[in-house]
């Protein structure tokens, strides 16, 4: 094997490695973690999140960055409980991914039609779609008590939480079109070269509102599950979950720079993030250090990636 | 005196070895050319004498003390430099400011701002004459390539190692860039001249050493040289200059494209015609407008006028719809707008057409393996993996996988924006092969090269293009080379003349 082939495998495989060794370091360390209850319980917690880093990876190959996938969640997660509380609970989980979806357009059409980077495009958004969010709830909390709702963020099928069945499926599914999809195809060759894509007869900018829009919806999806879970909808959800999920898509190995990456590694990256929460809960490990500790992880994966890039 | 003196160097990258008992002395004085195909390991010689690569075996002597430790830092400060193909210059920044880029006069870290007295001291001692304030991203290649001399001037270098510099000047900036190595050989200083064009090394160069699969084959006088001796040379074998496909008479007189009156912000009324199966070429100096034409024709830049494909008007032409109607380009920068790096050799072959090898949206990945295998057979890539990595390609074989991947689907026009730019003479002449088959096939071509003589080898007709206009039209087998250039340089003093 070639010192190239090596490194390649090295940035494809790193979070893999990383998330066995913790594992491993946590079941050595304590009896409470290797058990299917526990297991069960951070992917539970963590399947929100794991769905915006399975979109947000489409999103960073075709060559961009949404920094307003945490507004769209605020966003749907007012709306969602908002519907569910004066309409139907139903209509209002299953609203929620497609106003993700339409937020996702406008974000990719501001960006396209107005020729902006993403990263600017998306902080203005950003600010916008979270202070629709807070006009529309009054800045209050929107409390929906009722078993129609909150049954995909508690219930179970077959054992298994229904989120975890959602975020598997929606993982899997957003690989098949990375993998298998004309779109996908689209997709890494846009972020790959853009120019030549462009000049393939690609439609790139059609291409990069669609990365957008998924994003959108894989919030909205996301701020379902999540407000379902909580029973209340309030503006201040999903802070910070842009820049959790674009970590978990850079822990899985993904290039900033686009044209490469895969859905399943970001999800493998917010599992190492979440192993790391979980471990300073179990060890009873001083909480001041949790921070410190996933910026020096997210910031060895970097390392690794940019020792890939460089072979 | 020797100003460099190689013994027994040897390179290898990852344990191929790529360059093998390279023994040679390169005189303080010289212009010194550096020759062979693509992958014959010119390039990595000059790399290595400019400290930007180690050798890993051999030793090197500069000016006669061992060249220890060799990085680009110490070749500098032994007044080696380097200048890269593509060049190394700051495009926001003035002409000033990138001549003395990271030698600055400085005052406790605070710019004096002395670059301009300094910069006209340089061009009054080297005959150079540049607008000290002029931005380097507004300049033209040749001119950004004074600036690297002047760098390299103004940090002293006895030693100046250019690679492929002429690779995309216009005829009459080669001249202008020979015209400097001259005076630099004036000067006392050395010219080491890596270039695939072999007319541009002999008529300048005082020695020429000819590498052929990293062994050094010869190294001799250019006065006892000719092409043909250099080619064989350059081959191992017997072998003069690639001959040209026979040029077959389409029977076919129906129009495939015609364009009229195409106008944008570098065009004017650029009116042409193709004929099915037929070969034409456009033929213009740099900066002509050749490449503006393809791009309009395509609709990758915007214009008005008409075009019109196999009779009926073509509106609204965007790469995306020109591409459905068969009306393709393969344009002239394979690394930037033509090849997905990131991507395999497969899915970069049928970029173009993934809706013919998709269903539903799938992708039918078999379809798409054998009909990249094919290709790489058509085209004899190598390596002959579907699956291998492009960017590990050589140039030429970069370049047949770019002008296969247009052939799928048997376009009606294809436009080829030098098609042959930097790659190895097999793989040149069997893009040529190619270009002559497609059109036997009955797809008409439109070939633009910046080397005369290619045009004139494959089409049946050729436009002389100047300023984003076309000036005349020629047949290629009642001309030849000179009579061409000859033709452009009177078109261009005449516009200016008229302007």
């Amino acid at each position: 094997m070639t010192r190239h082939n090596f490194a390649h495998l090295l940035q494809a495989y790193a979070v893999l490695i990383m998330t066995a060794v913790l594992m491993v370091a946590l079941t050595l360390l304590s009896d409470s973690f290797l058990t299917v209850q526990n297991l069960l319980n951070i992917l539970n917690q963590n399947a929100p999140l794991a769905i915006m880093a399975s979109a947000m990876t489409l999103v960073i190959i075709a060559g961009g960055f949404d920094l307003s996938v945490g507004a769209i969640f605020a966003m749907g997660a007012v709306a969602s409980a908002w519907i569910a509380l004066n309409f139907d609970p139903y209509v209002g989980l299953l609203l929620s991914p497609f106003i993700g979806l339409a937020m996702g357009v406008v974000n990719g059409l501001v960006i396209t039609l107005l020729r902006v980077h993403s990263f600017l495009a998306t902080i203005a958004t950003s600010l916008i779609f979270k202070g629709i969010a807070v006009v529309l709830s009054d800045g209050r909390l929107i409390p929906v008590r009722m078993p129609e709702f909150t049954w995909l963020g508690r219930d179970k099928l077959g054992g298994v939480f229904i989120a975890i069945w959602v975020m598997v499926i929606f993982a899997l599914l957003l690989t098949f079109v990375l993998t298998r999809t004309s779109l996908g195809r689209q997709i890494l060759a846009v972020g790959g070269n853009a120019e030549a894509a462009v000049l393939s007869g690609i439609r790139a900018d059609r291409i990069r509102v669609i990365t957008f829009a998924i994003a959108g919806f894989a919030a909205g999806l996301a701020a379902a599950i999540a407000t379902s879970r909580v029973s209340m909808g309030q503006a201040s959800a999903g802070a910070g979950f842009e820049l959790d999920a674009i970590a978990a898509v850079i822990l899985g190995g993904t290039s900033i720079y686009g044209g490469v990456g895969a859905v399943w590694r970001s999800v493998a990256g917010v599992l190492l993030l979440a192993l790391i929460n979980n471990g300073f809960n179990i060890l009873n490990a001083d909480p001041f250090y949790r921070d410190l500790t996933t910026g020096l992880i997210i910031l060895a994966a970097i390392g690794v990636s940019a020792s890939g890039k460089r072979a | 005196m020797i100003a460099i003196r190689a013994s027994g160097l040897g390179v290898s990258f990852g344990g191929v070895s790529v360059l093998r008992g390279i023994t040679l002395d390169i005189a303080q004085g010289e212009i010194h050319g550096l020759v062979g195909e693509n992958g014959a390991g010119k390039s990595t010689l000059g790399k290595v004498l400019g400290g930007y690569y180690q050798a890993t075996t051999g030793a090197m002597q500069v000016f006669g003390e061992p060249a220890n430790p060799w990085n680009p830092r110490a070749a500098l400060a032994r007044g080696v430099a380097l200048m890269h193909q593509e060049l190394q210059l700051v495009p926001a920044l003035t002409v000033a400011q990138n001549v003395f880029l990271g030698i600055e006069d400085k005052w406790f870290g605070i710019l004096r701002n002395t670059e301009k007295r300094r910069l006209a001291g340089l061009m009054a001692a080297s005959g150079f004459a540049l607008d000290p304030d002029a931005v380097a991203a507004s300049l033209s290649i040749a001119d950004r390539q004074k600036i690297e001399i002047l760098r390299a001037l103004a940090r002293d270098a006895r030693v100046i190692v250019m690679d492929e510099p002429t690779s995309s000047l216009a005829k009459g900036e080669v001249a202008h860039l020979h015209d400097t190595m001259r005076a630099l050989r004036a000067d006392g200083r050395t010219v080491i001249y890596v270039s695939h064009f072999l007319d541009d090394i002999l008529s300048v160069s005082d020695r020429v050493t000819v590498l052929r699969d990293g062994d050094h084959v010869l190294t001799a006088p250019a006065a006892t040289l000719t092409k043909g001796a250099i080619v064989s040379a350059m081959l191992g074998g017997g072998k003069t200059e690639t001959p040209f496909p026979d040029k077959q008479i389409s029977g076919d007189p129906a129009m495939a494209l015609e364009v009229k009156g195409l106008t944008n912000a570098t065009l004017r009324e650029v009116s042409l015609t193709l004929r099915k199966g037929e070969i034409v070429g456009l033929i213009g100096l740099v900066g002509s407008g050749r490449s503006e034409i393809a791009r309009a024709i395509i609709g990758a830049d915007p214009s008005t006028g008409t075009v019109r494909l196999a009779g009926a008007e073509f509106a609204h032409r965007t790469p995306h719809t020109s591409t459905q109607a068969g009306l393709v380009m393969v344009p002239e920068d394979r690394r930037k707008q033509g090849l997905v790096m990131t991507l395999p050799v497969r899915p970069n072959m049928t970029l173009p057409h993934l809706a013919r090898f998709s269903r539903a949206g799938i992708m039918q990945r078999l379809r798409e393996r054998r009909k990249a295998a094919d290709l790489i057979d058509y085209f004899r890539v190598r390596p002959a993996n579907p699956e291998g990595d492009i960017a590990s390609f050589s140039g030429g074989n970069q370049q047949k996988v770019l002008i296969g991947k247009w052939l799928i689907g048997d376009p009606r026009v294809v436009i080829l924006d030098e098609p042959s730019r930097g790659v190895d003479v097999g793989a040149r002449q069997r893009i040529h092969e190619a270009i002559a088959e497609m059109a036997a096939r009955g797809t008409a071509v439109l070939v633009i090269s910046s080397e005369i003589e290619e045009v004139l080898g494959l089409a049946h007709r050729a436009y002389l293009v100047d300023r984003g206009r076309i000036v005349q039209m020629i047949d290629p087998d009642q001309t030849d080379e000179g009579a061409v250039l000859a033709a452009l340089f009177r078109h261009q003093s005449s516009t200016e003349a008229t302007a």
